[in-house]
């Protein structure tokens, strides 16, 4: 027998992330920053200055066409007629059962024209599923752009300072979750969009994916966060970022076992858009039933202990009433925190529970979602 | 030099050293560097029967779970309390902090475990599990 290696991914940055002496991992295949000087410091430098994260493994899935606007109802569970161009919004494809094929941020290019931005672990079955699900449909190309760009977010309090740097685009005239073309280091008509997985203000730009210009705005954006104290960021940080903010993980709080009402996703799930999406029906069944079984909820730790991934939730006595989905110390709140799924009436804030941590039982507690809120911006008059 | 010459290692990357027939454990520097930040030590209390290649305790930082095999086995006598408040002290300098002490079962046993191995012999064990 002889082993075959497997082949991982990378992005075009991977030379820069070996030369920051970062350590990488396999994540879904592809060849990936975990950390760089230190996660912690990394999760602080984005919630109190600016993180750079490399992100280019995420796809990128073009809709285009005058069926655009109905193949993306059909595909997506939010509704789309009520985005303007320029504006984004959080959305999820869904199989016939209400499960999740991926969560997706869908952005309206123009009134024709649509990008979903999907998951890297999920894109060669989010493109078939795509093709699979709406490619019949009249009037609609689609486009797999997803090794076309490098994607780059620049997240913090200080993302914009940052970024505005590089830009002759009025940044602060960027909403949450709308975006806009602009020239970035030179680039013409760069994609830049006020979005993230972090729970922290910041942007995500897109530039062409060849390792010149992916390096060069790389090393640009670094030099100009330098003053604020920008640090390069892991997806050790991205994902307690993401879980402090309790923002879903593809393959741990939704997936195809989860349906969109357990994971308290129903505010992006629009019932009454007026067309029918892949998944609706069997949702309505689930509301027609009294709505779902289990839920998922916010724990913190309050005996000594981490409770991680695949743990047990357990009643105090003992009995097993559910599962973490991702549990993590907690850097900014300096608190060890959780999302678990647990039966209906075991949600309720303050509930005591137990995680089984390594044959023992330690209390924790349901605490209201999100864990971190970040906070307001202070208007200067 | 990254791992003392003084002290005795298992490959499961704690370290032991060794006064007298007291015997001090912690973990090694290329463990520390490969959990990162830590978090949260698990300590024995004092008292507690450790044996040598048994579980006697747990290092996590913010990714990850490590178990804690104790090199050798004996009696604990002192934990180090100081990691409850600050286990970062780990990532700061492994080789100088101790997890816990214990008094040796058997001194003269040290020489004839196979499980230990010198510093020279776990760098090269360390670097042919990183590949580099």
């Amino acid at each position: 027998m002889t082993d075959v290696a497997v082949q991982l991914r990378t992005t075009a940055l991977n030379a820069r992330h070996r030369a920051h002496k970062a350590k990488m991992v396999d994540f879904g295949g592809w060849d990936m920053p975990v950390e760089y000087g230190g996660l912690i410091s990394e999760h602080m430098a984005v919630r109190t200055a600016v993180g750079l994260f490399d992100v280019s493994h995420m796809g990128d899935i073009q809709l285009r066409g005058p069926g655009s606007l109905a193949a993306v109802q059909r595909l997506l569970m939010n509704d789309a007629s009520k985005l303007q161009v320029g504006q984004a919004h959080y959305s999820a494809m869904l199989y016939d059962n209400g499960t999740f094929v991926d969560d997706v941020v869908l952005h309206k290019l123009s009134d024709n024209d649509y990008l979903i931005v999907i998951n890297a672990g999920t894109r060669e079955k989010d493109v078939q599923w795509v093709r699979k699900t709406i490619g019949a449909m009249p009037g609609i190309h689609i486009n797999d752009f997803s090794d076309y760009y490098t994607q780059l977010a620049i997240q913090g309090p200080k993302a914009e300072a940052t970024l505005q740097k590089l830009t002759d685009t009025d940044l602060s005239g960027i909403k949450n979750y709308w975006f806009t073309w602009g020239k970035v280091c030179g680039l013409y008509n760069v994609m830049i969009a006020r979005t993230g997985y972090t729970g922290e203000d910041g942007f995500e730009i897109y530039i062409p994916s060849d390792v010149p210009t992916s390096e060069r705005v790389w090393n640009e954006v670094l030099e100009a966060g330098a003053e604020f104290g920008i640090v390069p960021c892991g997806l050790g940080a991205r994902n307690t970022l993401r879980l402090e903010s309790a923002m879903a993980l593809y393959g741990h709080e939704i997936s195809d076992t989860i349906n969109v009402f357990e994971a308290g996703m129903g505010r992006y799930c629009k019932m009454d858009k007026g067309s029918e999406f892949v998944g609706m029906a069997a949702l309505a069944e689930v509301q027609a039933a009294g709505g779902p079984k289990r839920k998922l909820v916010g724990l913190e730790m309050v005996e000594r202990g981490i409770g991680r991934d695949g743990y047990k939730v357990c009643s105090l006595a003992g009995e097993q009433i559910g599962e973490i989905t991702s549990g993590s110390p907690a850097p900014f709140l300096k608190k060890n925190i959780a999302l678990a799924y647990v039966p209906v009436e075991s949600s309720a804030v303050d509930t005591e529970v137990a995680v089984e941590i390594r044959g023992g039982l330690v209390k924790a507690k349901v605490v209201p979602l999100p864990f971190y809120k970040k906070p307001k911006k202070t208007v200067v008059s | 030099m990254a791992y003392p010459a003084g002290n005795k290692y298992t490959k499961t990357h704690e370290w032991l050293s060794v006064d007298g027939t007291t015997g001090s454990v912690g973990i090694t520097d290329y463990a520390q560097e490969s959990l990162g930040d830590i978090v949260f030590v698990e300590l024995p209390k004092v008292g507690d029967k450790v044996e040598a290649g048994k579980l006697f305790g747990s290092v996590e930082s913010v990714k990850a779970v490590s178990d804690l095999y104790s090199p050798v086995s004996g009696t604990v006598t002192e934990i180090n309390e100081g990691l409850n408040a600050a286990p970062e002290t780990i990532n700061s300098d492994a080789n100088e902090t101790w997890i816990f002490k214990m008094e040796l079962a058997d001194a003269g046993e040290l020489t004839s475990l196979d499980s230990l191995i010198d510093a020279a012999a776990y760098e090269t064990f360390v670097s042919e599990e990183t590949g580099h």
